[in-house]
């Protein structure tokens, strides 16, 4: 693994890894169920507030000056959090936080950390490299601890389990756990997870947590939760240990009213999470006395720099442009090859590999069918399809001319001119006679890259062009 | 070789060499709005969580914190040490947080009775602040049954007038309704970590 684990190592190129999951139909039912349900449910909680849309251009706004400032409200939370008696570190990679992490605990003198579910220590690989250092890393989110116990890798930004469904749980508790879990009912695997984190919670010396924000002003660190899996690490542990993204800040407390309402709604489509911590520094009596925070760039410096592609930096993991994606519905999020799947991992990912002759990395900009859909959704406005296309051309760069470009290109000299394009359109409706049922379920090559994995619908008999001209020509 | 510090500093000025103009913030968004009855809003919010509340006069909250723990048969009951003493109601044995409860004896507990600093009724959430009858965060944390005393007047519409009451640098608990999870199918069911029931007393 190099100095930026943030793709998967050896993970196939996206086309490939995503015709893999298509075959799989229990993913593709278990991925449709649980989009669908959210998608509703955010809509539904959206449409509630009549501000939404000055919700998202503040939250776009107080982003956009994060990152303009990025070096003073850096130095600014610094100072706060060490004026409050925490103690603050700088990571230039995932190596280097990562190394911060184990010494600390090492000190602490455990042999082993409660985990907070967090994309960052999950982007820098922080279990594994504390378990080559000999300190176990236990997570404690319901959902990463099915894909830890399932000894699997995660799928989504907000549920990482989300490709398994009741059952599935089930089976991996009842192989996992010493209290098994008698039924596939969610409430009774949430009390088999309470079962059998409880004791650890109870006696745990360290904790290891993400961020969702981080106040310049104040030094205030907040983290937005549903279990209470997260109160447990952030209040009983005597040591905590926050690794933060630099662009998880905002400049004043103020600015958290905007993004307390842009979060929930986006992510769990709640009109407010379960549970939300705030914590400055050590407060004397009240949770852990030793705090410390990890400032993590790997990557984000080398996104920032791009002028179009600087904006995936705003994202505040909500991971709403992942349920509305018609691309991640089908494929799930591990064809992604990252902990960053979706459209955001399609922008994020490629960003902070920076490095455009890996093959996986340049592939995941091709994800997408630039429906729009995920900038629509997105709590920060994030013009996903703008840095999807421009990706695209640094890709093509990269890699000189490809099937992919002379793909474009003759679809270019026939959309260039109209005879050609008709033409093309009168051979897709011969199509028709293939499936008098109306669905083809498979076509002749070239056809059939595209039917291996889904149906498509018959062409109509005459095209639109072709029916214009009939009546009104 | 120079420091991770100055070297990330570093990075981030020469990517920000274009120095982008930070736009104004546009805080057209609503920081109030007419929402009718703030207490009634509340009720519902909360409830909508499955949280139970109950509305009831000022003058009654200590008999309705006996009714509720009687029919919980809750017996062992936790509570920061400025607890009001009239809330100590009979029925129940109260261990106060002074000295500090061991987690273990808050483990044990049947439940926890605590206030709140603010409460949002748009959103359904109560806020601790370790302030006036909340005590430490553990103490609303380890016990399974969270019962809650807002008053009226702690009560706002939105998030903003919440957070214009609240001082950051205080540590900060938003709880709305009990511990939950969407994690198995996108659906939320209640009950993992934290209390797996919440009721709140609303005094009006």
């Amino acid at each position: 693994m190099g100095s930026n684990p943030v793709t998967w190592l050896g993970s196939p190129v996206f086309p490939k890894a995503a015709k893999a999951a298509l075959a799989d139909t229990q993913l593709r039912r278990n991925l449709r169920k649980a989009t669908h349900t959210i998608r509703d449910k955010r809509t539904r909680v959206v449409s509630e507030l009549p501000d939404w849309e000055e919700l998202r251009r503040a939250g776009e706004a107080i982003k956009d000056d994060v990152l303009s400032n990025l070096d003073t409200y850096l130095e600014r939370i610094e100072a706060a959090v060490t004026a409050r008696g925490g103690v603050v570190h700088w990571a230039r990679d995932a190596r280097e936080a990562n190394e911060i992490v184990l010494r600390l605990a090492r000190e602490a003198g455990t042999d082993e950390v409660v985990k907070v579910k967090s994309m960052a220590t999950a982007e820098i690989g922080l279990n594994e490299a504390l378990e080559a250092g000999g300190i176990r890393a236990i997570e404690t989110d319901l959902a990463e601890l099915i894909v830890q116990l399932g000894h699997d890798r995660p799928s989504h930004i907000l549920v990482p389990a989300i490709h398994r469904n009741r059952s599935e749980i089930k089976e991996i508790f009842q192989r996992e756990m010493a209290e098994k879990p008698v039924s596939d009912e969610p409430r009774e695997l949430a009390e088999a997870a309470r079962r059998h984190l409880r004791r650890k919670f109870l006696s745990a010396k360290v904790a290891v947590s993400g961020a969702n924000f981080g106040v310049a002003d104040t030094g205030s660190i907040v983290v937005v939760e549903s279990e209470g899996n997260g109160r447990m690490c952030l209040t009983l542990p005597e040591v905590l240990i926050t690794v933060m993204g630099i662009e998880k800040l905002v400049p004043t407390w103020q600015d958290l009213e905007v993004f307390l309402q842009l979060l929930p709604r986006s992510s769990t489509a709640e009109r407010m999470n379960p549970y939300t911590s705030v914590w400055t520094g050590v407060t004397p009596g009240d949770g852990p006395q030793q705090f410390h925070l990890v400032l993590l760039d790997n990557g984000r410096t080398d996104a920032l720099a791009d002028r179009v592609g600087r904006q995936a930096l705003r994202c505040i993991r909500c991971s709403a442009c992942l349920n509305v994606c018609p691309v991640y519905e089908r494929t799930g999020g591990q064809a992604y090859g990252s902990v960053y799947p979706g459209p955001i991992g399609a922008i994020l990912s490629p960003q902070l590999v920076n490095d455009m002759h890996d093959k996986q990395a340049a592939s995941l900009p091709y994800a997408s069918s630039l429906c729009g859909a995920c900038y629509e959704v997105c709590p920060v406005r994030i013009n996903i399809p703008e840095v999807l296309v421009h990706l695209r051309a640094e890709a093509v760069e990269a890699k000189g001319r490809t099937p992919e470009s002379v793909g474009m290109a003759a679809l270019g000299w026939l959309f260039a001119d109209a005879r050609r394009y008709e033409n093309a359109q009168k051979v897709g409706s011969l199509a028709r006679h293939l499936a008098p049922s109306g669905r083809i379920s498979s076509l002749p090559w070239p056809g059939s890259k595209w039917t291996s994995t889904r149906d498509v619908p018959t062409p109509p008999a005459e095209s639109f062009r072709t029916w214009w001209r009939r009546n009104r020509g | 070789m120079a420091d991770a510090r100055s070297v990330v500093l570093g990075r981030i000025r020469r990517a920000l060499a274009d120095r982008p103009a930070a736009a104004a913030i546009p805080r057209s968004y609503d920081v109030t709005r007419p929402l009718g009855d703030l207490v009634e809003l509340a009720a519902e919010r909360i409830a909508d969580y499955r949280a139970e509340v109950h509305q009831v006069a000022s003058a009654d909250v200590p008999a309705k914190i006996a009714s509720l723990l009687a029919a919980r048969g809750a017996r062992r009951m936790v509570g920061p040490v400025d607890l009001p003493s009239s809330w100590q109601v009979d029925g129940a044995e109260w261990l106060i947080d002074s000295p500090s409860l061991t987690i273990d004896q808050l483990d044990a507990a049947d439940g926890v009775l605590t206030g709140c600093a603010v409460a949002i009724a748009e959103t359904g959430t109560i806020v601790l602040d370790g302030g006036e009858a909340q005590g430490r965060r553990a103490l609303t944390l380890v016990p399974d049954y969270h019962l809650c005393v807002a008053r009226a007047d702690q009560i706002v519409g939105i998030v903003p007038e919440a957070l214009a009451r609240l001082e950051p640098t205080r540590p900060l608990t938003f709880i709305s309704g009990p511990s939950a999870t969407s994690d198995i199918e996108l659906d939320r069911v209640e009950g993992v970590h934290g209390p797996r029931t919440l009721h709140v007393i609303i005094a009006t």
